[in-house]
């Protein structure tokens, strides 16, 4: 620790001294590094950020059927804050990731605790039971649980009405954003559960060996140790999470087949755009709707990761 | 190492704002019109059909590949491929957005007549009067005319027309009592009743999401909620006197749990055809197709019969889909997709047997009065002639019946507006205000005068 203030000048005077002679050498590995590099920022310029930004330039527009393209403003921009459609799916977007991932996400930290402290007992298996459902594509999964919630051919239903509990309405509109948490919920416990469980195996085993001297039990040592070691994966996959629900679009779309009254064209607001794109032809509008979704899906991970970060410093100066 | 970031910034600025310049530039899907303005002459068709060429043709319609073949048959040099690109509103959508990025589009595609109008508007469609369509007018029906060519353009040639019927199943309203077809609504509203309580089936359905069943009862009621002047004025009235005793009866019927309110072309509704659950269907002349599907077990045991009536005495229809084949304003060989749109259409073989063997109701004047398909004694009506049935039914439709030039928007905002309200059992007519006012608001917004 002390000798720190005098390695940094040892090092800032060796790099002077090396700035003076870039060989050639360090050329020839920059641009290697950048020739490495420029396949990936040729697909994400391409495919990302030019037409992010043709969507933000047709944002700025209207075009009507009778009329014409004319230059709007932000006019777009006003009218979807003051939408109650777009505003409508946000509450429900927002409901859903205060309710689904803590759910999820509590679910994926005990599967992933539990497979660590029987490391040795058939963990394999079950791990891969787990993560299953994320290897199935959301469409075969949304399809597969629209039968299963079906209140006439659904086995869920048959077996409710067999043993005399009525008929369970999974896709009515009180019930329907619930039964969209399941089919989520399902589909991603495994792929969260996963990316904690490789976090929890990094963990040095001498803070296991050192808490069980001082008496530990498996829950306390979950508790103290395991989780604030883990810290970064979990907020990674709530910011995943986050990213992940503001967006939902692809049950919505799929269980609109089986349930179209009760979803909405705007149940969802990236659902709300695609529609406008395809069905009201309001591309320009639709452009705006996304944009302001992006904003409030980048706005709330900020707050988020502050929130964790400063908690973090609060424990760290703690210790 | 530290000029690294700062070039990086500078290439992706500047490609960003290469980028905004270009597609500032390229502006929209600006496609000219393919028609040349000259007629035709017999020279260039030969020319054209000799030449080898590729049409892709857009279309749901089941088993068309049997008159494309015999389409490929006649003219050796073109080859044909057929995509269904999706029912309704999925294949519009595809369509648009083909048609908006400049390519991808199909040289010919289905277009049901309530879409003509917003493809018309937005120049997406050949004119096929050039190309000799005009000789083609007295081969069909008087309306289903007017829907392709309202004015001197042709826009497309007409396919199928949809003629609504009631199809029942005979077993079981002869289990509930019923002989005889309802002739009214109040003998229709009183067999309901009956057969729910004596076989427990529904005697028909009303879908949420159907905007053109509903459209179609309208039809039959005399009620015209739509009007296009075909350049900015538009008329929507679908909250009228009429339109609300229409729904008020059906309403009643709903709350009563006579009819059912499923969602329609789902894997539980054809299941429910197919296990009696639905005793019939107030529907038009194409309903078999989907029905011998799934439902095949129950061919043999349907009926038809005209639609039961407001008032005693009267014979009246109403019309619920129909399509045509329409060529599209980008396609590059416009003869050729021409011909084939003729020929699938209006080739006598190819017509009857889209009449005869896909139980498309034909508009054509020939196919009408052709006995072998007045006399087809169909199986799945038990051998019922349902043919001259429905051909007499098409002669009470009311020709004069217009659309609006978003049918996209009106029939989801349907859905939203009315077909909630019609799956909660709720009040429909109340819902028909609503449903205006979406429209009405929709029309002003894109620019259109509203009357």
């Amino acid at each position: 620790m002390s000798n720190a203030p005098t390695l940094n000048v040892e090092r800032t005077t060796r790099k002077s001294a090396v700035t003076r002679r870039t060989s050639p050498t360090k050329r020839k590995q920059y641009l290697a590094a950048y020739l490495f590099l420029l396949p990936f920022f040729v697909v994400f310029i391409t495919m990302l950020v030019i037409p992010l930004v043709y969507a933000g330039y047709l944002s700025l527009f209207e075009s009507k059927l009778i009329g014409g393209e004319v230059f709007a403003g932000l006019d777009n921009y006003a009218r979807a804050l003051t939408d109650p459609q777009f505003l409508g799916g946000l509450g429900r977007v927002g409901l859903f990731f205060i309710v689904q991932v803590p759910i999820m996400l509590g679910l994926a930290l005990f599967f992933a605790l539990a497979l660590d402290s029987m490391r040795a007992r058939g963990s394999k298996g079950i791990r891969l039971l787990i993560f299953m459902p994320y290897a199935v594509p959301a469409v075969v999964a949304t399809l597969m649980w629209g039968y299963l919630y079906g209140p006439d051919f659904g086995p869920i239903a048959q077996i409710a009405r067999a043993v005399g509990l009525g008929t369970p309405d999974f896709l009515s509109p009180g019930n329907i954003l619930f039964s969209m948490m399941n089919i989520v919920t399902w589909e991603f416990i495994g792929y969260n559960m996963i990316i904690m469980y490789a976090a929890l195996r990094a963990i040095p085993a001498e803070l296991y060996e050192a808490a069980e001297i001082d008496g530990a039990g498996q829950f306390r040592l979950a508790w103290s140790i395991k989780i604030p070691a883990i810290r970064p994966a979990i907020m990674l996959t709530v910011i995943f999470s986050i990213i992940g629900s503001f967006q939902l679009f692809a049950e919505p779309s799929l269980l609109n087949t089986i349930a179209p009254t009760v979803i909405t064209n705007s149940f969802t607001p990236n659902y709300y755009a695609y529609n406008l794109a395809f069905i009201n032809q309001e591309l320009n509008y639709a452009a705006a709707v996304a944009f302001l979704l992006g904003l409030v899906i980048a706005v709330i991970s900020y707050f988020v990761q502050l929130g964790s970060e400063r908690s973090a410093r609060r424990e760290r100066k703690g210790l | 190492m530290n000029k690294a970031p700062r070039t990086a910034m500078a290439l992706l600025g500047g490609i960003a704002a290469a980028g905004l310049i270009l597609s500032g530039c390229s502006g929209g899907g600006t496609d000219d019109n393919g028609g040349s303005g000259d007629t035709i002459t017999q020279e260039d068709i030969d020319k054209a059909m000799g030449t080898p060429t590729d049409l892709t043709f857009w279309t749901w319609v089941p088993d068309i590949q049997n008159q494309v073949d015999l389409f490929e048959a006649k003219y050796p040099a073109i080859k044909v491929k057929v995509e269904n690109v999706g029912q309704g509103l999925s294949h519009y959508q595809k369509l648009r957005t083909a048609i908006e990025a400049g390519e991808g589009a199909p040289d010919v595609a289905q277009l049901e007549y309530p879409y003509i109008p917003s493809f018309v508007l937005t120049e997406s469609l050949l004119d096929l009067a050039p190309y000799g369509a005009d000789d083609l007018a007295d081969d069909y029906v008087g309306w289903s005319w007017d829907q392709v060519s309202p004015a001197d353009e042709v826009w497309a040639i007409p396919q199928d027309v949809g003629p609504m019927g009631n199809l029942y199943r005979e077993d079981i309203l002869a289990a509930a009592g019923i002989t005889e077809p309802p002739a009214t609504y109040d003998d229709y509203a009183a067999a309901a009743k009956a057969v729910k309580e004596k076989t427990g089936s529904y005697i028909s359905y009303v879908a949420p999401t159907s905007a053109a069943q509903m459209e179609g009862f309208f039809w039959q009621a005399g009620v015209k909620p739509f009007s296009y002047d075909g350049k900015e004025t538009v008329g929507i009235n679908v909250n009228s006197d009429r339109a609300k005793e229409v729904a008020n009866y059906w309403a009643g019927l709903i709350q009563e749990d006579l009819i059912s309110t499923d969602p329609d072309f789902t894997d539980e509704w054809f299941q429910k055809f197919a296990n009696g659950t639905y005793a019939g269907w107030l529907t038009a002349a194409w309903a078999p197709v989907f029905l011998s599907g799934t439902a095949g077990e129950t061919s043999g045991l349907w009926r038809a019969a005209p639609l039961p009536q407001w008032e005693a005495g009267t014979e009246v229809s109403g019309n619920f889909g129909g399509s045509s084949d329409a060529v599209l304003a980008g396609t590059e060989n416009p003869i050729a997709a021409y011909e084939l749109a003729k020929f699938v259409n209006n080739d006598a073989e190819s017509a009857l047997r889209l009449a005869t063997e896909q139980f498309l109701f034909p508009p054509q004047v020939s196919v009408l009065e052709d006995p072998e398909f007045i006399d087809q004694e169909s199986e799945f009506y038990g051998g019922q002639k349902v043919n001259a049935l429905f051909a007499e039914i098409s002669t009470t439709v009311d020709p004069d019946f217009q659309w609006l030039p978003f049918m996209d928007y009106v029939d989801s905002t349907y859905a939203e507006t009315v077909g909630t309200v019609i799956a909660e059992k709720g009040d429909i007519a109340a819902a028909l205000d609503a449903w205006q006012e979406q429209i009405v608001s929709y029309a002003e917004d894109q620019g259109f005068t509203v009357e």
